[in-house]
């Protein structure tokens, strides 16, 4: 016998085919979690919002009192003057341009590909020393980089890499979050496929290759979400360079954004929305994929 | 099957310790890429920061062994530290659970949506951690004159006679920073949890309903809870290592220094020893230090996964 809640959130609907569960929910349910959702949505988004909207707002409206939530006369002035102060700097734009999608795809590949490589055999086989590097992969997570920032300086001199593309890519390919994510992934997935491909005579490559990167595609997409979003609002791979030319489009975004004077605050807040752009287009553009259902419809245990 | 007694001999040698590393010889080459990087880039930094915890260096002179002197005077000479350490439970303790919880949660409700209405509310939730520095935007809201969100409102309906110093006084400073690093943590383990609910095998569901799961809490911590356990553990690092190292959000909202320290966390206070008066060694050994409690931590949340769902 079924007891039904009153706010019942869902109680399954027992001939449902295997891919579609369709909960029944009482309405109370479905208002209730409309209304969480709701508030919780408004309380994250507002302030950002907030930020966007400040971004088109005249310079005599930024500073109203009591402060005005949407703007009356928007206008592009903003963006024009942030335009006009980049264009007077001495490095043209598109080069910091370049060395920011240069460095964070560059980062963003080599991390998702090594990380992934070294958290298959961790997740899934049993060779020596496999617990040990496993711990201290999580456990150098645990150090704050305020302080190892010292030590990698060094190192990347003692290699000659400073002042190079190379020490703002490298210290992100050796991040351990990614392999923790990545092991953490792949343990879920059933091993009997792997198996399988084994006893058929499979490289463990060619198992990494064909089994396990297709199957825990939302994974790596997670985590190129997170290794690229990482990368471009991460500055402190920045004191690893002096030229110019190396930096990054985010950092200089960054100065001018924090070294806000009140003369510049509407441009500040220009910059800070152009900055949103780059990873939130990748976001919404991987996100399709990130929700695909799997389907393990192959493996029955 | 017959086994010859050449069969016990042979199986014999191949278990070695050698042997076993020589079978498995494609995992290391797998593996290897990214443990040169790491080793060199992340491991290496790590095991020289803890010895500089033993040294006092203050990054002109080369770096002077004095033992456990630095360690001592943190825990006994080191007011500031207390309060920072007090600042940073307060931090751990409130942001991790509950960020934890509503992670998950949120996670969850979501899951059955619609594919249109599910990527928008993610897009929404992720919100804040994609935008990057944006948080500063709080400042607009909190900001201490009477142009600020609040105070402008609240004067206004007359809630308020004066404005109030959200950030700089030290009454409230900790609490509205706690408020945005909430706010902020919302999206990190967001989105590794609905990545893992969607790797659940379904047939776990269906195999519940038929030994009879009634509703959707029962189904929750029954299967759903313990398929995600690597992700459950994976979202709690990350929400431990995030809680301990808050020290962006402090800075750029209540100050460096806060006004009298009410807003010091355990890293502004290394970034204040390390990178303002020079002293690494002592900014080294606070290091250490909030690593053994993470380390800790993590271990205490092991545990308490391990018993979920029973």
């Amino acid at each position: 016998m079924r007891i039904a809640l009153k706010f019942n959130l869902g109680a399954s609907n027992k001939n449902t085919a295997f891919r579609s569960r369709k909960y029944v929910r009482s309405i109370g349910g479905n208002i209730i979690v409309t209304l969480i959702l709701l508030l919780t949505g408004i309380f994250l988004a507002l302030p950002l919002v907030y930020g966007i909207l400040s971004a088109f707002k005249p310079f005599d409206e930024i500073f109203l009192f009591p402060p005005r939530f949407f703007v009356t006369r928007p206008t592009f002035d903003n963006f024009t003057d942030l335009i006009n102060l980049c264009s007077n700097l001495w490095v043209p734009f598109s080069r910091y341009l370049f060395n920011s999608v240069f460095v964070t795809v560059t980062a963003t590949v080599f991390q998702v590909l090594f990380a992934s490589m070294c958290a298959y055999p961790l997740a899934k086989n049993e060779f020596p020393g496999k617990n040990t590097i496993f711990t201290v992969i999580v456990f150098s997570l645990m150090f704050v980089p305020q302080v190892t920032f010292l030590p990698q300086y060094i190192i990347i001199a003692k290699f000659g890499l400073i002042d190079t593309y190379a020490a703002l890519i490298v210290p992100s390919i050796g991040a351990a979050l990614g392999v923790f994510l990545m092991k953490q992934f792949i343990e879920q997935m059933p091993t009997s496929v792997v198996e399988a491909a084994r006893i058929d005579g499979s490289r463990e490559f060619g198992i990494f290759f064909r089994i396990i990167m297709p199957n825990v595609k939302p994974a790596w997409l997670t985590l190129i979400i997170f290794t690229f979003q990482g990368v471009w609002n991460n500055p402190s791979t920045q004191q690893f360079i002096f030229s110019e030319n190396l930096r990054t489009l985010p950092a200089v975004m960054q100065v001018i954004v924090t070294g806000n004077i009140m003369a510049r605050m509407g441009v500040g807040a220009a910059a800070s929305v152009f900055l949103m752009i780059p990873p939130i287009l990748l976001f919404i553009f991987l996100l399709s994929k990130v929700v695909e259902t799997m389907a393990f419809a192959a493996i029955k245990e | 099957m017959e086994i010859s007694l050449r069969d016990i001999k042979h199986k014999k040698n191949l278990t070695g310790l050698g042997h076993q590393i020589i079978r498995g010889w494609q995992n290391y080459v797998l593996m290897a890429p990214f443990l040169l990087f790491f080793l060199l880039f992340t491991f290496l930094p790590v095991i020289i920061s803890i010895v500089y915890s033993f040294t006092y260096y203050n990054i002109l002179t080369p770096p002077k062994f004095i033992g456990w002197n630095n360690y001592l005077t943190m825990l006994l000479d080191d007011d500031v530290f207390l309060i920072a350490l007090r600042n940073t439970f307060l931090f751990v303790l409130v942001t991790g659970p509950i960020s934890y919880i509503l992670c998950f949660l949120f996670a969850w409700l979501i899951n059955d949506l619609g594919r249109r209405i599910r990527a928008f509310v993610i897009v929404i939730f992720y919100a804040p951690v994609l935008s990057g520095t944006a948080y500063t935007i709080w400042l607009f809201i909190f900001s201490p004159d009477s142009y600020g969100f609040i105070n402008g409102y609240l004067m206004k309906f007359g809630f308020l006679k004066e404005p109030i110093g959200w950030l700089t006084d030290p009454n409230y400073a900790l609490a509205v920073v706690i408020f945005v690093q909430l706010w902020l943590s919302l999206g990190t383990g967001f989105l590794a949890f609905i990545a893992g609910l969607q790797g659940v095998d379904r047939g776990l569901y269906e195999a519940g309903m038929i030994d009879g799961i009634r509703n959707r809490f029962q189904e929750v911590w029954y299967i759903t809870i313990p398929a995600m356990k690597p992700q459950l553990l994976f979202g709690a690092v990350m929400q431990i290592v995030v809680s301990f190292s808050v020290a962006d959000v402090s800075i750029r909202l209540a100050g460096f220094p806060s006004s009298q320290y009410s807003a010091e966390t355990i890293v502004t206070h290394i970034m204040d020893y390390g990178m303002i008066r020079y002293e690494m060694g002592y900014a080294c050994a606070l290091a250490t230090f909030i690593f053994v409690l993470m380390v800790l931590s993590y271990k205490l949340v092991g545990l308490l996964l391990n018993r979920i769902g029973h």
